[in-house]
């Protein structure tokens, strides 16, 4: 009888953020619903009690339902049957928890029958689903899906699927094609637009897509005929109730075996549009990833997580030369920074979130009544603040969940290489979060703008300002001399032509995030002791990882690219 | 299966006893309850899990609660809200303190005739006195059919409800008519979590006792709200005996409590063959257990 909220500290310290309190009074408007729903809130207090008590919920079920199904899950799979898929029985169960628990619909208004939960909630039941088993949080995860259509589909279709989703249906977001990969442009699908049923009707192929055979999907297909680029996709939303789908085969992977990866075939399957024609791209699809990165942050947080927990156990258990491994300093350096590491991810997590939700709530409040200027130039420099941290949230929470299974793993030794420990499983789960939902390459490529633009530098700054304790000053000091370095580097490489910024992108934005997360930490070591070890631990690996990116920029001349570039002409025989 | 029927599960809030520390026993031979969560009785949630799937089939059917024990045992009440129950009884009073499993059965009795449930629902037993007997009691003292060690309520129709009985060596299908006693087994279906809507909604849910010491503007919060009235009855509002009640009313008295750890490392397994017989009594005499 465990419990992933009740046993996390860190988890709950990042629910009790004092913006919480702006972000609840955005959401609930005055409270308003508590005269219409029997469980809406009355009061700041009454939600975040609410809150609590809700995240107890879903805390027990991730222990006891879902992680306990993890290792079933894996082995079992899913399968297909009569061209549909039948998901691990595990994978049952832990939906028929779900439901049962009420959980769908955690972010979605109550007039859709959702829970009008915080975001920063959702992506906390998503963090603690992943740690309990990271295959399953994609099933549960792909409810991001019904914000999409809560942002920009009509009434009528909020109306239709929106409650659906709160009863527990699950969610596809079908994009990727055999053509069309990190180039959604290229996708081929063909809708067209049937008069006789007035229907939109969906034919082709779709590749990769998880939880394929999903109750609902959302599909980019290429609605103007003769079309080429990103400009002739709209986006759709399609009822497996309606048929038209099949699911040829289930991919055989790596990880996350319990969650379907499915290739469909779409013939005359029925579906609505979503929003404006020709926008599916352009404007849904970015909204869509968005969101689906902040999911994958949540995922690589929760894995971290998991990995974390499994190697300290494992290191205070086994006993070797007549003492537990901990004790060994090769193993407590590893557990420490891997630590600070889970710790930063989780703190960069929650205040990517914060961000994201303050300009989602003044967008959903603007579609009411008109913003007034104040409110509008907040809702800017938070969209601005979310565009520019989600790609970083996404890229470090995703390379840290790869990095601490691995050291996970290490720790184990020889057993950890066996199928006998959760850490081979967490292994394998690991590998996809820096490659789906835009690879860390292309988290680099969204975030580079913001470092040659200097939102980051901006917001780094703007911590810096912040009042600090006076016996953490030694820890701020280093961050001033860190932005320093950062700020050489910048001008270093922005000197140079767009190559050498692509050229050393991945060195400036791995800067950044070592700045901005150690920034994150130190603020929290003054809110809290707990803290203060791992701001020292991550600050001090920042350092020396921002001082090596520095020494390579500064050594670094403008023939340097032609050494990598050697090996353009090298093939394989 | 039609039948709206009004189901009254009996619970108990107990000390878990599962993970017991060093200090769950007191010096004097009693359990420390300061040092024990209190819980959900677990084979009580099994019975409620009947119960609401019973809900499930029948539609306008009702699960009220019936619990006795301190303010406190208001707080299973509300997790059984939280879980799909509509509402509960909790018999409050010092009159009840102290009651044995006889005294006990007669206080739920009695209230039971007040409620008028057309079916009780009762775990088997309870982890802290595992005597399985307030179930049947309950049924004796109010002359109903008892179905003890069900799993599964396998139909219900307007005359009758067939229940599926785990039993050691097999399983055994009966009905019974209504009214009817049935009490559940750890072998039946784990009971639905708490669902997020509802814990929103009943979280406020409290007894008469709760209520007024919550204050004003919670009294004037719950005022058109029934849903969050859980039924608070003291001896008063049950028509009992009060010799029959608590500890006057328990006959059972606790002579001593002893620590049973059990001795044997490992045990074997032996033929009735002589070969064998010979080889052990050959053992005990030489290690001088025996002779």
């Amino acid at each position: 009888m465990g419990n992933f909220f009740l046993d996390n500290k860190d988890l709950q310290f990042h629910l009790n953020h004092p913006l919480m309190k702006k972000i609840v009074e955005l959401r609930e408007k005055n409270f308003v619903d508590k005269d219409v729903y029997d469980y809406a809130p009355v009061d700041f207090e009454d939600t975040m009690d609410s809150y609590r008590r809700v995240l107890e919920i879903a805390g027990g079920i991730c222990s006891d339902v879902i992680a306990a199904n993890a290792e079933d899950v894996d082995k079992e799979g899913p399968k297909v049957v009569d061209d549909h898929v039948v998901y691990a029985r595990g994978t049952q169960a832990n939906l028929e928890a779900i439901r049962k628990a009420g959980l769908g619909g955690i972010h979605l208004p109550r007039k859709y029958e959702g829970l009008n939960m915080s975001l920063i909630c959702f992506v906390m039941a998503n963090e603690m689903v992943a740690r309990g088993d990271a295959g399953f949080e994609n099933i549960w995860g792909l409810q991001d899906c019904a914000e999409t259509i809560n942002e920009f589909a009509s009434e009528e279709i909020k109306q239709k699927y929106l409650p659906l989703v709160s009863r527990g249906a699950t969610c596809a977001m079908a994009l990727t094609e055999p053509d069309a990969g990190s180039d959604l442009q290229a996708v081929m699908l063909k809708a067209h637009y049937d008069e006789a049923s007035g229907k939109w009707l969906l034919n082709g192929v779709k590749r990769f897509i998880t939880n394929g055979d999903g109750d609902i999907s959302l599909v980019l297909a290429r609605s103007e005929e003769g079309t080429k680029d990103g400009r002739g996709l709209s986006m759709f939303v399609y009822d497996r109730r309606d048929g038209g789908v099949k699911v040829r085969r289930i991919e055989n992977k790596l990880g996350i075996k319990g969650s379907p990866t499915c290739e469909l075939v779409y013939t005359n399957a029925p579906a609505e549009l979503v929003g404006d024609r020709k926008m599916g791209l352009i404007k849904y699809v970015m909204s869509l990833m968005n969101a689906a990165r902040l999911g994958i942050g949540a995922q690589g947080t929760g894995l971290c997580e998991a990995a974390y927990r499994e190697a300290l156990k494992y290191a205070n258990e086994r006993q070797q030369f007549g003492k537990p491994i901990i004790q060994f300093p090769a193993m407590y350096e590893m557990l420490t920074n891997m630590k600070a590491k889970l710790y930063a991810s989780r703190a960069m997590l929650y205040e990517t979130a914060r961000f994201v939700e303050v300009y989602k709530c003044w967008a959903e409040i603007g579609k009411e009544r008109p913003l007034t200027s104040e409110e509008k130039t907040e809702m800017k420099a938070y969209n601005k603040l979310a565009d520019a941290f989600t790609p970083v949230c996404k890229m470090f929470a995703s390379e840290y969940a790869n990095q601490l299974a691995y050291d996970a793993l290490q720790i184990h030794g020889g057993s950890g290489y066996m199928k006998d420990y959760p850490i081979e499983r967490i292994y394998r789960d690991a590998r996809i979060t820096n490659i789906y939902e835009g690879t860390s390459q292309l988290q680099v490529v969204a975030a580079i703008r913001h470092v040659t633009t200097g939102t980051y530098l901006a917001q780094i700054k703007a911590y810096e300002a912040a009042e600090h304790p006076a016996e953490l000053k030694h820890l701020l000091d280093k961050l001033v001399a860190m932005r320093e370095d950062y700020e050489r580097a910048i001008a270093r490489v922005t000197a140079g032509d767009g190559e050498q910024i692509d050229f050393h992108a991945r060195r400036l934005v791995d800067m950044t995030g070592h700045l901005i997360l150690s920034h994150l930490l130190l603020r929290q070591a003054g809110e809290s002791a707990e803290y203060v070890v791992p701001a020292e631990v991550y600050i001090k690996h920042a350092q020396a990882q921002n001082a090596a990116a520095l020494k390579f920029i500064e050594g670094s001349c403008c023939g340097d690219i032609d050494i990598y570039k050697a090996v353009l002409s090298e093939s394989v025989e | 299966m039609g039948k709206q029927l009004k189901v009254v599960v009996l619970a108990k809030q107990v000390p878990d006893t599962r993970n017991v520390g060093k200090d769950a026993m007191k010096a004097d031979g009693t359990v420390n309850r300061a040092a024990l969560p209190a819980i959900f009785n677990p084979e009580d949630l099994n019975a409620l899990e009947q119960a609401l799937t019973i809900k499930d089939m029948c539609e306008g059917t009702t699960v009220y609660i019936l619990t006795m024990g301190p303010l406190r045992a208001a707080d299973i009440i509300r997790d059984a809200m939280f879980r799909g129950a509509d509402g509960g009884y909790l018999l409050t009073d010092r009159a009840f303190a102290g009651a044995d499993t006889l005294a006990t059965s007669y206080a739920l009795s009695r209230a039971l005739v007040e409620i008028k449930p057309d079916l009780i629902i009762a775990g088997r037993q309870a982890i802290d006195g595992d005597t399985a007997q307030v179930g049947p009691q309950v049924a004796e003292k109010l002359g109903l059919p008892q179905i003890t060690y069900a799993e599964q309520i396998e139909s219900i129709d307007d005359r009758q409800i067939v229940v599926k009985r785990r039993l050691e060596h097999g399983v055994e299908t009966v009905s019974a008519p209504f009214p009817v006693v049935i009490t559940v087994n750890a072998s039946a279906p784990e009971c639905r979590p708490q669902n997020a809507k509802r814990v929103m909604k009943y979280k406020r849910a409290m007894t008469r006792s709760e209520l007024q010491a919550a204050g004003d503007d919670y009294m004037q919060f719950v005022e058109n709200k029934d849903y969050l009235k859980i039924v608070e009855w003291n001896v008063g509002d049950i028509d009992a005996d009060p010799a029959q009640l608590g500890m006057l009313g328990s006959p059972t008295k606790v002579k001593q409590i002893e620590n049973v750890v059990f001795q044997a490392k490992e045990s074997r397994k032996l033929t009735v063959s002589d070969a064998d017989i010979n080889s052990l009594m050959v053992e005990l005499i030489a290690g001088h257990t025996l002779g």
